[in-house]
C-alpha cells in the first residue's frame, strides 16, 4: 500500500521556511550588488547635474588647469596631479619596503620574529588614517623642514602626506606580498638550490618572479588605497588646489577637496555641491578599474599554481 | 680538467662563490633594515602622539588667585566663603544670575565653585606648550621663556585627564573634552552593528553555503571583493546623497510625530551609522566567509547524515561552530568603523556641539572627528588636545580588539569543554 508521502514517518516533509530562508539570505548577498548600483547611480547622476551647469563642461574639467569654482574655472588636472604626487611618493616608499618585509618574513625570519613581526603589523594596520594624518602633521612635516630648510618646504607639502601614506600601506603591501611569495610551492626553491642557487638567488630569480602575479596585483590594490586615502591629505597636503611638480609645495587632491567643500556648508544643488560627485566619480572609476585589474591578475596567478 | 674549461679555476670559483655570499649578506641587511625602519616608524607614531599628550604649559590668567584673597596662589587653597564671595564679587551680573538660576551658590559643592571660579574670574590662556622630550631635555629654554615672560605659570600637565575624559568641548583648549565625541561613535557603532551584522552574516551564509557555482554567484563574490576596496570617501559621498538628502525625512525623525523638530536636517546619529554599515558590509561578510570555511566539511555531511535539511544543519551545526570567528571578524570591523573619519565628514558630522547625543536621530561628532577639527587648527595648544583625544581613541580600539580576544578563548574553551 502506498501512504500519502506527507503522512510517511519517513517522508520527505514540506518545508516552506527552508525557501524562505534561502531567497532572504539571497536577497542579502544582493544587497551587495545594490551598493555598487547605488554608488554608481548616485555618482552619475549628480555629475551630470554638475556638467549640466552651463559655467562647466567635460573638455574644460579634463584638461583645464586651474580649479577656481568661485571664477568657474573647473579643470580637475591640478587635484589629479596632487594626488598622484602623493600616490608616487607613497609608492616609492611603501613599496621597495612592504616588499622587503614581506621577504624577510616569508624567507628568513625565525618563528620568533614572525611571532613579533606579524602582530606589529596588524597593529600598524589597526591605527585609524587619521592618527596617521596627525603624525604627519606634527612629525613628517617638521622632519621634513629641518631637513631640507623651512624656506623650501611649505607647512602644508604633498611630501610628508606622500611618505606617511607609504608608511600606511606598508603593512597591508607586506602582509599580502608575503601571501603571494609563500604560496609559490616549495618544489621551485628546491630545484632552485639543487642548480647550487644561494637562498638569495632563489629568491629573486626563482621564487619573486614566479610571485609577480601576486605580488602585482598587491601593488595596485596598495595604489588604488594610497589614491582613495583621504585624512592624511586632508590634514598635511593642504587646502587650495595648486598645479606644481614640487613634492614641498602645498596641493590639494581630489579626496582632500572633497572633504574640505562637504565639511563646510554646502547647499544643495549648488555647482560646488555637484562638483564634489563629479570629483568622487573620477575617484571611484580610477580605483574600481585598478582593484578589477588588481582582482583579475591574482586571479591567473592563482590558476597557475593550484 | 674538464670542469676547469666550464667554470674556471679552483680560485676563481671560490672568489665567485665569496661574491656570491658576500651578495646575500647584503641583501638580508637590506631586509632586516626595511624590518626595522617599519618597527621604528610605529614607535615614531606613538612616541609622538604620547609626546603631545604630556608636557610643560605656560598660563597667562587673567586675574591672578593671590589678587583675589591675599597670600593664596591657587583657587583650589580658598575657603568656602572664599569661593562665595569671589564669585559674588567678580562674576558679571549676567552670567551671576545664569549659574543662580542653573543651581544656586550655597547648594554646589567646593569642587564645583572652583571651576566655576576658574572658568570666569581666573580665565586662564595657554600662552605656550612644549612636548613630553622637550619638558625632559630642553629645561633651559624653558626657563628662559618664563624669564622672558612675567606673569606666566608653569605647570606640568597631563592633557588626557578624568575632567578632559568627562567634560564636553569648549573653545578654551584647558577645558576641552571628549564626552560629547565619546558618546557619538559609541552610538554610531551601535547603529553600524544593528544594520551590518545580520545582512552581512547572512550574506556570507548565502555565499559559502547555498551558492552554486554560476556566473551570478562570481560577479556577487567579486563585487564584494570590490566594495571593500572602494575608498571610504565614496561611502561618505552615498550616504550624503541617498541618507541625508533623499531619506532626509526618515533620518531627521520627522516622520514620528513624537520626536521635537531637530535642525540636524538628516545628518544625524542614524545616517552617520548606516553609511558606516554601507562600508564595513563588505569586510563583515569576507570576514564570515572565513568562519565558515574553516568548519569541517564532516560536520555537515553528518548532518545531513542523521536527516537534516540544509537550514538545520547551518542553524544548528556551522553557526555554532563558527560563532567565535564570525564575532572576532565582526569587532575587527567595526573598530574600522570607529576610526573612520573622511565618510562622517562628508554627510556633514557636527564639529561643534556640546549636547549629548540623546536618540539616532541627534547630532552628533565623534572622536575620529574631533581630532580632525583639533588637529587641523593652528594653535599649538589643540595639538595636545588632539594627542590625548588619540590616545582616547586608540584605548578604545585597544579594548574593543582584547574584548574580541578574550570573548573567542571563551567561548572556544566553552566548545571543547562540550565536545
Amino acid at each position: 500500500m502506498i501512504q500519502h508521502v506527507g503522512n510517511h514517518p519517513f517522508g520527505k516533509k514540506h518545508r516552506p521556511h527552508e525557501v524562505v530562508i534561502e531567497t532572504l539570505l539571497f536577497l542579502f548577498a544582493l544587497f551587495s550588488i545594490l551598493i555598487t548600483v547605488g554608488i554608481a547611480f548616485i555618482l552619475v547622476r549628480e555629475s551630470f547635474l554638475f556638467f549640466a551647469d552651463p559655467d562647466v563642461d567635460l573638455l574644460g574639467f579634463l584638461t583645464g588647469k586651474v580649479w577656481q569654482p568661485m571664477i568657474g574655472l573647473f579643470g580637475f588636472l591640478p587635484l589629479l596631479n596632487a594626488t598622484l604626487t602623493t600616490s608616487l611618493i607613497a609608492m616609492l616608499l611603501g613599496i621597495p619596503l612592504g616588499l622587503f618585509v614581506a621577504i624577510y618574513l616569508a624567507e628568513y625570519a625565525s618563528d620568533r620574529v614572525r611571532g613579533f613581526l606579524k602582530p606589529t603589523l596588524e597593529v600598524l594596520a589597526g591605527i585609524p588614517t587619521i592618527v596617521y594624518g596627525y603624525f604627519a602633521l606634527t612629525f613628517m612635516t617638521p622632519l621634513l623642514r629641518s631637513l631640507f630648510g623651512e624656506s623650501r618646504v611649505d607647512i602644508y607639502n604633498t611630501a610628508s602626506a606622500g611618505l606617511v601614506i607609504g608608511i600606511l600601506v606598508l603593512p597591508m603591501i607586506a602582509t599580502m606580498a608575503e601571501d603571494a611569495i609563500t604560496s609559490v610551492p616549495k618544489d621551485l626553491r628546491l630545484a632552485a638550490y639543487a642548480l647550487g642557487g644561494t637562498s638569495i638567488e632563489t629568491t629573486f630569480k626563482v621564487v619573486i618572479p614566479a610571485a609577480l602575479s601576486g605580488l602585482s596585483a598587491t601593488f595596485l590594490l596598495a595604489l588604488s588605497r594610497a589614491i582613495g586615502e583621504t585624512m592624511v591629505v586632508a590634514l598635511a597636503a593642504g587646502a587650495g588646489p595648486n598645479l606644481t611638480a614640487n613634492p614641498f609645495k602645498a596641493a590639494e587632491t581630489i579626496t582632500g577637496y572633497i572633504v574640505r567643500i562637504s565639511g563646510g556648508d554646502v547647499s544643495y544643488n549648488s555647482v560646488d555641491y555637484n562638483s564634489i560627485f563629479a570629483l568622487g566619480l573620477v575617484l571611484f572609476v580610477i580605483t574600481f578599474t585598478l582593484n578589477l585589474v588588481s582582482r583579475k591578475i591574482s586571479g591567473l596567478f592563482h590558476q597557475e599554481y593550484d | 680538467m674538464q670542469s676547469e674549461i666550464l667554470f674556471g679555476t679552483d680560485e676563481q670559483m671560490t672568489s665567485l662563490m665569496q661574491k656570491r655570499k658576500a651578495g646575500g649578506v647584503v641583501w638580508k641587511v637590506v631586509f632586516l633594515f626595511a624590518t626595522s625602519l617599519a618597527i621604528l616608524f610605529l614607535l615614531l607614531l606613538l612616541v609622538s602622539v604620547i609626546d603631545s599628550t604630556f608636557g610643560y604649559v605656560a598660563v597667562r590668567n587673567e586675574v591672578e588667585p593671590s589678587q583675589l584673597v591675599a597670600g593664596k596662589d591657587e583657587v583650589s587653597e580658598f575657603s568656602r566663603a572664599e569661593l562665595e564671595t569671589v564669585l559674588q564679587e567678580h562674576l558679571s551680573s549676567g552670567i551671576l544670575r545664569r549659574v543662580i538660576h542653573e543651581k544656586p551658590l550655597e547648594e554646589r559643592s567646593d569642587k564645583d565653585l572652583v571651576s566655576l571660579a576658574e572658568q570666569y574670574v581666573i580665565k586662564p590662556s595657554v600662552v605656550q606648550t612644549w612636548g613630553l622630550g622637550d619638558s625632559l631635555l630642553e629645561t633651559a629654554s624653558i626657563k628662559e621663556f618664563m624669564a622672558a615672560n612675567e606673569g606666566l605659570h608653569l605647570t606640568f600637565r597631563s592633557w588626557i585627564n578624568w575632567s578632559f575624559l568627562t567634560s564636553d568641548q569648549s573653545a578654551n583648549p584647558l577645558n576641552a573634552g571628549v564626552r560629547t565625541a565619546f558618546l557619538g561613535s559609541l552610538w554610531i557603532i551601535m547603529i553600524t552593528f544593528v544594520f551590518a551584522f545580520p545582512i552581512g552574516v547572512g550574506a556570507a551564509i548565502y555565499l559559502e553555503e547555498y551558492a552554486v557555482d554560476n556566473k551570478l554567484n562570481r560577479m556577487l563574490q567579486l563585487n564584494i571583493f570590490n566594495l571593500s576596496a572602494v575608498p571610504s570617501i565614496i561611502y561618505g559621498l552615498l550616504g550624503l546623497a541617498v541618507f541625508v538628502r533623499s531619506m532626509e525625512h526618515f533620518t531627521s525623525g520627522a516622520f514620528l510625530s513624537s520626536v521635537a523638530d531637530t535642525t540636524a536636517n538628516g545628518r544625524t546619529i542614524l545616517s552617520g551609522g548606516l553609511t558606516l554599515a554601507l562600508l564595513v558590509l563588505p569586510i563583515i561578510i569576507i570576514n564570515t566567509q572565513e568562519a565558515l570555511k574553516a568548519v569541517p566539511d564532516s560536520l555537515r555531511m553528518s548532518s545531513y547524515g542523521i536527516g537534516a535539511t540544509k537550514w538545520q544543519t547551518i542553524a544548528s551545526h556551522v553557526l555554532p561552530a563558527s560563532i567565535d570567528r564570525i564575532l572576532t571578524g565582526t569587532i575587527l570591523a567595526l573598530s574600522r568603523a570607529l576610526g573612520e573619519t573622511a565618510p562622517l565628514v562628508v554627510i556633514g558630522a557636527s564639529t561643534f556641539i556640546s549636547v549629548d547625543p540623546s536618540s539616532v536621530f541627534s547630532k552628533f561628532t565623534t572622536l575620529p572627528i574631533q581630532i580632525y577639527q583639533w588637529s587641523a587648527r593652528p594653535q599649538g595648544a589643540y595639538r595636545n588636545v588632539a594627542g590625548a583625544a588619540i590616545i582616547t581613541l586608540l584605548l578604545l580600539l585597544m579594548a574593543m580588539n582584547s574584548f574580541a580576544i578574550i570573548m573567542r578563548d571563551k567561548i572556544s574553551k566553552k566548545k571543547r569543554m562540550e565536545s
